[in-house]
This record gives C-alpha cells, sequence and structure tokens, in this order.
C-alpha cells in the first residue's frame, strides 16, 4: 500500500556531518558496489567509459561554497534519500510499487511493481530517485537493508555501505525515533537541520552544519610564488632542454 | 521539467476529449442535441478517440508499459492512480451513451442517466489529471491555486471549441454554442495570462540554502557529482532560453486564443458553410496551440532538485 504507516517502530537513517567530510566520494563508490549487487541490482552504468557517461547512483556528493559575513568555506555534500517520515514519492505511486516500512521507516521500492512512470522522482524535492533506462523501473537508497540485519556479515558491519566506507566518519547510522540513541545525541548536541523543511516532507536523516569558523585557522594566505626568471649558461641550456 | 511529448499529447487530447464528450453527453443525453447518426458517431469517435489515444501514449511514456494494469490499485492515495481509475470508468456510461445516442438515436431516459454519468467522470478525470500536477510540492509552478482550474478550463475550452466546430460542420450549428465557445477561448486566455503572471512574481521558499541546509550567506554549486548530465537533470533540470519562453508564449496567445477568438466571432456574423469552416479551422489552431501550452507548462516549470546543481 502506498497510504503512510501512521507511525513506524523505529526510524532509522543516517547522519551526515558536513563539517568533516571531505568529499572524497568513498561513500559514492561503496555504495555502488554494494547496491549493484544488493537488493536494487543493479545500479546500470550506461556508456561507462564513453563520452555521456550515465547511470543510476543512490548517493552523489556535492561540492559548494558557503559565503557569509565571516568568510567562505567548502562544504562537501553527499546527497543521498532522507527517508522521509511523510514521503510524497510513496503515495504519489500508482501501483503500490513504493512503500514505506512501519517497522524501520526505510523507504523502498519494489522492482516488480514498478511501472516507471517517474512520477515518484517528481514528487521527491531531493532527488534521490533514479530512473534505470534499461532495467524501466525506478530506483533508489535501501539504506542498504540487506545489509543492516544481515546475520552473515559481523556486527559492526551491519551498518549500509556509505557508512562503513567513510573513512572521516562523517556519516553515522542509527535509530532517530530513539531520543537516547548515538545519532539522536549527535543531532541534539550539534544542531542537525532538515533539508528543505518548508516543504513538510519531515525527513529522517540529518545533516549537521559546520562549525563555525575558529580563530586558530591562518588568517593571512602564503605569499604567492614569485614566477621564475630564465636562467642564462648552462642551467639557462637545462632549463630549456627540459622544457622541451 | 522534461516536455515529454507523450505527457503533452496526453494531458492536451485527453482534456479536449473530455470536454467534448461532457457536452455530447449532457447536451445529447438531455435531447438539446437532437441524436443524428453520422453526427453521433464523429462526435464521440472523435471524443473517444482523442481519449484513448491520450491515454495509449500516456502508457508508451512507462518504463514498463505491461504493467500498466498495476495502476488502477493504489486510489486510495494516489491522483495517478485515481486517474487510471476514473478514466476507465468513464467508459462505461460513455459507452452506454454513445449505444443509445447514436446507434438507437435515442435521447432521455436511461441514455439521458448515462450521458450526465459520462459528463461527471469526464469532470472528475481532468480533476485527477489537475491533481497530479497540483499535488506536486517541489514544482512551484504546478503546486499552485491556477492548476486545477486551469486544466477544467482549458478541457472546457477545448472541448467547447470542438463541440462548435462539430455542430456547424453537420449544419446545425448555433449561436448560443458559439458563444459558449468563444467565452471560454477568452476566459481561458485570461486564466493563462493570470497564471504566467502568478509564476513569473513567484517568490519560492526553497533556496539553496534551505536544500543544504547551510543557514545565511550563498551558497554557491562549485562542482557537480558527475561531469555529464544525469537523470535527475535530463528529466527536471530541463532550461529553457528566455527569450524562447517569450516567444513561445506569444505563439501559444495567437494560435489557442487569439485567432480562434477571431475566426469564432466570425463565424458568429457569417452562415454556413462559411461558419462551418471557420469553426473547424478555430478547433485545429486552437488544438495546436494546445499543445505550445501544455508544452511550456513543463518547460517553464522549475524543479528543486535543480538548487542542488546550481541552476
Amino acid at each position: 500500500m502506498t497510504c503512510l504507516p501512521a507511525q513506524t517502530d523505529k526510524k532509522l537513517g543516517l547522519v551526515i556531518d558536513l563539517d568533516t567530510c571531505v568529499g572524497c566520494q568513498a561513500c559514492v563508490t561503496a555504495c555502488k558496489e554494494w547496491n549493484t549487487g544488493g537488493h536494487m541490482a543493479p545500479l546500470t552504468d550506461i556508456d561507462p567509459y564513453g563520452g555521456h557517461v550515465d547511470g543510476v547512483w543512490f548517493n552523489r556528493v556535492h561540492a559548494y561554497e558557503h559565503t557569509t559575513e565571516m568568510g567562505g568555506r567548502t562544504v562537501n555534500f553527499p546527497r543521498s534519500c532522507l527517508h522521509c517520515e511523510t514521503p510524497a514519492c510513496v503515495t504519489v505511486c500508482p501501483t503500490g510499487a513504493s512503500y514505506k516500512r512501519a517497522s524501520d521507516g526505510i523507504v523502498l521500492v519494489d522492482e516488480d511493481k514498478c511501472i516507471g512512470c517517474k512520477l515518484c522522482s517528481w514528487a521527491c524535492p531531493y532527488g534521490a530517485r533514479e530512473f534505470d533506462t534499461q532495467v524501466g523501473v525506478m530506483k533508489k537508497c535501501t539504506l542498504c537493508v540487506d545489509r543492516i540485519y544481515n546475520d552473515n556479515l559481523a556486527e559492526e558491519d551491519r551498518v549500509p555501505a556509505c557508512v562503513a566506507a567513510c573513512p572521516t566518519s562523517a556519516r553515522h547510522f542509527g535509530d532517530l525515533g530513539d531520543p537516547a540513541s548515538a545519532v539522536s545525541q549527535l543531532v541534539t548536541a550539534r544542531g542537525g537541520v532538515d533539508l528543505m523543511p518548508e516543504l513538510g516532507y519531515r525527513p529522517t536523516n540529518k545533516y549537521l552544519p559546520p562549525r563555525a569558523h575558529t580563530e586558530r585557522a591562518a588568517k593571512v594566505p602564503a605569499p604567492a610564488l614569485e614566477p621564475v626568471r630564465a636562467e642564462g649558461g648552462f642551467l639557462g641550456w637545462i632549463d630549456r632542454m627540459l622544457s622541451n | 521539467m522534461h516536455p515529454a511529448f507523450s505527457v503533452v499529447f496526453f494531458t492536451t487530447a485527453t482534456g479536449a476529449g473530455y470536454g467534448l464528450l461532457a457536452l455530447l453527453g449532457v447536451l445529447g443525453g438531455l435531447g438539446f442535441v437532437e441524436p443524428d447518426f453520422w453526427l453521433g458517431l464523429v462526435g464521440m469517435g472523435l471524443a473517444l478517440g482523442l481519449i484513448a489515444a491520450g491515454l495509449l501514449s500516456s502508457a508508451g511514456h512507462l518504463g514498463r508499459p505491461e504493467r500498466a494494469w498495476r495502476a488502477f490499485s493504489q486510489w486510495r492515495s494516489s491522483w495517478l492512480s485515481r486517474e487510471g481509475v476514473s478514466s476507465v470508468a468513464t467508459f462505461i456510461p460513455a459507452g452506454l451513451f454513445g449505444i443509445g445516442w447514436v446507434f438507437l438515436g435515442r435521447s432521455g431516459g436511461w441514455v439521458a442517466v448515462a450521458g450526465l454519468l459520462a459528463a461527471v467522470g469526464a469532470v472528475a478525470t481532468v480533476c485527477t489529471t489537475g491533481m497530479i500536477y497540483a499535488s506536486l510540492k517541489p514544482i512551484a509552478q504546478w503546486h499552485s491555486r491556477f492548476t486545477l482550474p486551469g486544466y477544467l478550463i482549458f478541457s472546457a475550452m477545448t472541448g467547447g471549441v470542438l463541440f462548435n466546430a462539430l455542430l456547424q460542420g453537420f449544419g446545425g450549428g448555433s449561436r448560443a454554442v458559439l458563444a459558449f465557445a468563444l467565452v471560454l477561448t477568452l476566459l481561458g486566455w485570461g486564466w493563462k495570462l493570470a497564471t504566467w503572471r502568478h509564476n513569473d512574481e513567484l517568490e519560492i521558499p526553497t533556496t539553496a540554502n534551505t536544500a543544504t541546509g547551510l543557514a545565511g550567506g550563498t551558497v554557491r554549486s562549485l562542482e557537480w557529482p558527475h561531469t555529464e548530465e544525469n537523470y535527475l537533470l535530463k528529466e527536471m533540470g530541463f532550461r529553457i532560453a528566455r527569450k524562447h519562453s517569450a516567444k513561445l508564449r506569444r505563439i501559444t496567445q495567437a494560435l489557442a486564443f487569439a485567432l480562434p477568438a477571431l475566426l469564432l466571432a466570425g463565424a458568429f456574423v457569417l452562415t454556413w458553410p462559411a461558419a462551418a469552416v471557420l469553426s473547424v479551422i478555430a478547433a485545429l489552431l486552437q488544438l495546436a496551440g494546445m499543445l505550445v501550452e501544455r508544452w511550456l507548462f513543463f518547460a517553464e516549470a522549475k524543479h528543486t532538485v535543480t538548487l542542488y546543481y546550481g541552476r
């Protein structure tokens, strides 16, 4: 059913720290690697080595320049499904392929029921859903539903692939419905925010804003290197030879 | 939003088809238009043909059309599912009305009931189509109070102008029907102008700041996650040059509203067959103009996902 559950037992989701994310794309490749063989497999690539590369990804990392009166900074911004509490992508689905699980709040697509009408991707303000033109169905982040409950994995590995891969621990996984959970406490401590709260989708995933500017960082950039004057003589000859 | 031709054609064709069906159902069923085999056959054929062609075209837009039957199941939550149910359900009274009015040459009684039910179904289906777009919060130009009335007005307008062309073509036109088509065309024009004006002055609360959770200052896209356009940009990042937008709006106004209004006014003062020729040309021009209007409806709509790409 595409009607939403009145409430979910858990609210599993991610907390993403925009302060520590370095934009290394490790979560992106780990996600692709796991999920192209996982629940929503394959994550089709089209012309992967050609001039018009396209394909399905569940996780994309943008880079932004955030400029305030305090100065500017680069913010790396991972974007994936937020497993919203009121996901319009589910309610618009005409076939029942999209659903939100009452047990843990994960938003999933039943690929066998999807007719590929793409309306869910229009209804998602965050661009979380990507259409697979080869299979003809919509695909999206599963929160690695095939990892987090997987008894064949060691307990510490039962987290989404993107969380396991993050080298700076910028990604945290847990139950955001439980105020005592580590992720909920992190959100409280760091003032985690919802994306596009004005649209009322009530995303489960939270983003931790970058920490305030500190006085410890260098304020004056190093002087630019001076251009090297052309040398004469033997060193100049070597310079010219090496420059060729 | 990417203006897929299948969806542009679908909404335009079914809008006109349902408008025509509603008018034939009410006016034919109640006997205001006398049963006539050829007029009925062409009229109902045109209405149901436009609807069927539109529905087939929309099925062609699907990734897995062979599973389209599943779309009838989620009418409790989905406007698209409701549209599917409503469109198919409307065929039942429409078919009965067609049998009674066209083939049996009857009006009133059960034929009138079937005609009225077909009209109700037609209006309901157009409402569901409008609500599919009006309910999408990420697209501010659609999530507006102009969208649903727009779909209803344009359906009545194109259906009314077709209805007039049909009656005129069979020599049974009337000044009342001509006036009806003319007034609806002018109403449609006014509504479209008001909608464009509303959209041009839209202040959208969703910005790159709220999209990224980075409060204050400016947020500028430095680098995309990918070098080529992906599904999101192809489907929802469609951009139209401003000069083309202005030009296409003028073409829409000329074809869909101004020229049909002039031709209908001309038909008002002329007699058959000149009035019939003008009426038919007005209907054809208007349908072409509405295709441009619907193309712009998609092309000028901006989805919030574009904010992530600095567009």
